[in-house]
């Protein structure tokens, strides 16, 4: 494992790569992670983002919220549209960075075989995949990662049905160069794993939560309660795949020192979405979370 | 004309606040500082600085005493809800109202 910078709340650098005044709702988990994820990235970087929030945050013609070029791109395209970017950079001699960013939607629905291929020729970029769990900018359908039981405008009534998919595993299955998965309510730790990811030849994928006040059904304010209480509960684990090892990473990683977990229950009843979610499904996502973290105690100890 | 900051192209738009206009206007509760509860106002010394960390919209500064941009600030809330000393506290814009009649 490479030797992971530790930085923190002082030593963060106050340059801002985002402007204030920006398209994203009040609130918005995908502006705390991009707003410091670019700290970490740096200026000698080209984004390319498919349709998404993050376009709409980025800005709208004439004034752009962002300070880094960017190139938006087709949804299905994103990852051969940064394999192309990068051959570029390659021929014209420059280390310039080339990062992906998507949604959930953009990734593990439409954007997906381009970035399989991508993967399975082991490009050298970073793919950034924010999963605020719903296809958002449309207002709030269902992609292939809503989790089941959620109310989404396309599950309006009993939520959905399905289990959504668990799209680092489908990244891990290719054997990528580096993946990480992180939160928006824990920014400092996406930041020091995009330091390592930039280290990394190969492609890096970044799997991110990023809770979504309007679309959860939650007030501005818990944005970053609830992406804790996601990792808290033990739905969302924190940590890092190299050279095909897990290991759980920073507040996940302390999580095996307790005896229990917060019940998830708890996080489920923070939000309106998961109003429907019956007795039953919440009793066998209980169960899914504490068979999982048995294994990783088992692993880990 | 490029913008000289930037090692490779710039977008065709240019680049600045307030893509959304004043996104201030959204707000209907401000975050004000007690800072005398703050935690780097108090000691006068560079420490917690969260408020600044996980604004959203990066209208917090990291000074000794933060000072928060009303002009975009959204008015989500986050920093006072994370505060670790409760030193932000969310008040109704219209308190701030000149003239305002108040019960
Ligand atoms: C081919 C195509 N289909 C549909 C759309 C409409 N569209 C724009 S953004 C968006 C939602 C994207 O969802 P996701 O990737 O999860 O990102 P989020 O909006 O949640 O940030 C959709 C469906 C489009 N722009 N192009
Ligand atoms: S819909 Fe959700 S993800 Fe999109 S800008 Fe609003 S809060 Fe952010
Ligand atoms: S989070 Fe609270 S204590 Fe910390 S710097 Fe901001 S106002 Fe001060
Ligand atoms: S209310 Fe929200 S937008 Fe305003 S300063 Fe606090 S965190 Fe930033
Ligand atoms: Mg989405």
């Amino acid at each position: 494992m490479k030797m992971a910078a530790k930085t923190t709340v002082l030593n963060l650098t106050e340059e801002e790569f985002v402007h204030p005044g920006n398209r994203a709702c009040s609130g918005c988990g995908l502006s705390i992670l991009y707003r410091i994820g670019v700290k970490a990235l740096g200026r000698d970087c080209i984004f390319v983002v498919p349709p998404s929030c993050l376009t709409v945050m980025q800005g709208l013609y004439p004034i752009a919220a962002t300070q880094m070029p960017v190139l938006n791109g087709t949804f299905a395209s994103t990852a051969a549209i940064a394999t192309g970017v990068k051959a570029a950079m390659r021929r014209l001699g420059r280390a310039t960075q080339v990062v992906a960013w998507a949604g959930d939607g953009g990734t593990s629905d439409i954007g997906i075989q381009a970035l399989s291929g991508a993967l399975e020729r082991g490009e050298d970029i970073i793919y950034i995949c924010y999963d605020n769990e719903a296809y958002m900018n449309t207002g709030v359908q269902r992609s292939g990662t809503t989790p089941q039981g959620s109310l989404t405008t396309t599950t309006p009534f009993s939520g959905k049905s399905e289990v959504g998919k668990n799209l680092p595993a489908i990244i891990a299955a290719h054997n990528p160069a580096y993946l990480a998965t992180c939160s928006a309510s824990y920014p400092l730790d996406f930041h020091d794993k995009l330091l390592k990811a930039k280290q990394i030849k190969g492609l890096k994928y970044l799997h991110v939560q990023t809770p979504c006040p309007p679309g959860w059904g939650i007030e501005e304010h818990m944005t970053v309660a609830l992406g804790r209480a996601a990792v808290e509960t033990g739905l969302f684990d924190l940590y890092e795949i190299e050279d095909g090892c897990l290991q759980l990473t920073g507040p996940s990683q302390q999580l095996l020192g307790k005896a229990c977990l917060r019940p998830v229950r708890e996080y489920l009843e923070m939000q309106v979405r998961f109003k429907a979610c019956s007795d039953e499904q919440a009793a066998a996502l209980q169960a899914q979370v504490d068979q999982r973290w048995a294994g990783y105690r088992d692993k880990f100890k | 004309m490029p913008d000289p900051r930037f090692k490779i192209l710039t977008s065709a738009s240019t680049s600045g606040p307030g893509d959304a206009g004043r996104t201030g206007s959204w707000r209907v509760e401000r975050p004000v500082i007690d800072m005398s509860r703050c935690i780097p106002a108090k000691t006068g010394k560079h420490a917690c600085h969260l408020c600044w960390l996980l604004c959203p919209d990066n209208v917090v500064s990291k000074d000794i005493e933060p000072e928060i941009d009303l002009e975009y600030c959204k008015g989500c809330g986050i920093c006072a809800e994370e505060c670790p000393v409760q030193a932000i506290e969310m008040v109704p814009d219209a308190d701030f109202i000149e003239g305002a009649e108040r019960e």
